[in-house]
């Protein structure tokens, strides 16, 4: 059981597909314009990603190694269809909200990413909550940016109006906005999990002084080309 | 003899040019533009000019002191960049707005690239283009003197006819710095005459945004047209104040005259082709994002070293 808290505790916080592995940044740029979507698209995520996670640990014998990355997206693509179909005849209003993004889940790198570097290694029920860990760090990530974006930039709360229509930034629901969003809770989880490390020396010996921010990694570049150059010619 | 001996690493030629003296020659250009504004606008013209210079600076500092960075407002950029947006702002606008474009345009577009010098595109209009898509109403709405009244380039666009001397002079619905032609022009020349500015870059994109519209504006040869075209939208404004911005404009010569066409074109699509009336804001941010290829395709070669030779050295 153990095992399995590891797996959730890896999927929302460790390794949080968004925040720190950066995959399926399609999806969580395009439709968190508001948190009901956010949360709708990590939901369908995370059914996708558990049952397909499933799924693949279980024919992870019979897969022929070759061709495993096709049967892994046949075997995505048939759950996503029955999620879609599912969320088409019970909550046509995310569905309509999502559109593309629906279909779309069976090419997320999520998915496939966590077939192939976990379930297709492992048994059946850590790979199911590696999936379920995956999709609520999904989910929560998104429901983040979406609640964000929608407060900012539509004055609401899960669709209930708290600012006035005059106080609207509504870049923050189109597509720049995202970006600074997700830019900005990126940032701040990584201030709240690492920490700045105090007074690190910076190498003196080093052009720059090893300040990387600094340069702008252009004088390493000429440093590394020198280096480089200096070697062929004594080699030869 | 001790003269002779005195030898010393590169730079050998120095400049008394500092940043704040060449940030304070833009700020003494801008202000007849300012003065214009002010006296044709009214008081809330100064109120806005006032506040913008004040949420730059002040954000600038609040933002330098909490990061334990050296503060550098008394380079006199963030002024810049507050007077700018302003200058870039319709007159009666809330007046929260303007003052979160200033925050918008030094926190993010500037400290957060790593402040003067490392910002990749101009702050302030950065910060006017953020405010003019979260607020297109209110943005777009210019009252000159209490009378409603689109601006010439909306009645151009509209198919209607534009008063050439009233342009000129500014008597015209816009933004606050951006009516007056003549102010500008006088500002204009001030930079040119200190060489805080060269030619290049404003001669080159009005010049190519004149032959676009000569060429392409369906008014066949239209002088008049091709005029008010040049005077209307804020393209002297873009052209010698924001255009030229140093760090967000290519340092080679060549790159220069290939930023100004780049600016000139992307204008007159914009204006000519594009739903809006006017560009100059889009096409100079745009063109901000395409300097570092320029630079990189026009670095000059070095004396005495060879020619190229197909793209290698």
């Amino acid at each position: 059981m153990n095992k399995c808290i590891e797996r959730l505790y890896n999927g929302i916080i460790k390794e949080n597909p968004t925040f720190v592995l950066m995959l399926g940044m399609c999806p969580t740029l395009a439709v968190t314009t508001s948190a009901t979507n956010g949360l709708g698209m990590g939901l369908s995520t995370t059914a996708v990603l558990v049952m397909s996670n499933a799924m693949i640990s279980l024919l992870r014998k019979m897969i022929p190694d070759k061709v495993r990355i096709p049967a892994f997206i046949v075997v995505v693509a048939s759950f996503v269809t029955v999620v879609q179909l599912l969320l088409q005849a019970y909550v046509p209003a995310v569905y309509n909200a999502l559109g593309i993004y629906i279909p779309l889940i069976v090419v997320n790198c999520i998915i496939l990413g966590r077939a192939e570097a976990y379930a297709s290694k492992n048994d059946v029920l850590s790979s199911a909550f590696d999936g379920l860990g995956m999709g609520l760090g999904f989910t929560l990530s998104l429901t983040c940016i979406g609640l964000v974006r929608e407060l900012i930039g539509g004055g609401a709360v899960f669709g209930h109006v708290v600012i006035p229509e005059d106080f609207h930034i509504s870049i923050f629901v189109m597509a720049p906005g995202a970006f600074f969003v997700l830019a900005s809770l990126q940032a701040l989880q990584n201030k709240i999990k690492h920490p700045v490390k105090k007074e690190e020396q910076g190498d003196a010996a080093m052009a720059c002084g090893g300040c990387c921010a600094g340069c702008m990694d252009t004088v390493c570049a000429e440093n590394h080309k020198k280096i480089q150059q200096a070697k062929k010619m004594s080699s030869k | 003899m001790s003269k002779l001996l005195n030898v010393s690493a590169s730079p050998h030629v120095r400049s008394s040019a500092a940043t704040s003296s060449i940030m304070c020659d833009v700020l003494i250009a801008m202000a007849p533009a300012a003065l214009f504004g002010i006296w044709y606008f009214g008081f809330r013209a100064f109120l806005i000019i006032v506040l913008c210079v004040a949420a730059s600076v002040l954000t600038e500092y609040i933002y330098e002191k909490a990061m334990k960075k050296p503060v550098t407002i008394t380079d006199l950029s963030a002024a810049v960049t507050g007077m700018i947006l302003a200058l870039n702002m319709p007159v009666y606008i809330d007046l929260w707005i303007p003052v979160l474009g200033c925050v918008f345009a030094i926190l993010i577009v500037k400290q957060l690239y790593g402040g003067l010098g490392q910002n990749f595109m101009n702050p302030a209009l950065a910060g006017r283009c953020f405010l003019l898509i979260s607020f297109a109403g209110q943005m777009t709405q210019f009252y000159p003197d209490g009378v409603s009244g689109a601006t010439p380039l909306a009645a151009l666009k509209a198919g209607e006819a534009v008063d050439l001397m009233e342009m000129f002079v500014g008597m015209i619905p816009g933004t606050i710095g951006e009516t007056s032609v003549i102010a500008l022009l006088i500002g204009a020349a001030y930079l040119l005459a200190k060489k805080v500015i060269n030619w290049r870059i404003p001669v080159i994109y009005i010049g190519s945004l004149a032959v676009f519209v000569l060429l392409l504006g369906g008014r066949g040869f239209d002088l008049g047209y091709v005029a008010a075209h040049i005077m209307g939208g804020g393209l002297i404004f873009g052209a010698f104040f924001m255009a030229t911005d140093y760090v967000t404009s290519p340092i080679t010569p060549a790159g220069q005259i290939i930023y100004g066409v780049c600016l000139g074109v992307l204008t007159g699509v914009f204006r000519i082709f594009g739903p809006a009336a006017e560009g100059v804001s889009y096409a100079i941010i745009f063109c901000n994002l395409l300097v570092p290829l320029i630079e990189k395709v026009t670095i000059p070669r070095p004396f005495g070293r060879e020619a190229r030779q197909n793209g290698k050295e």
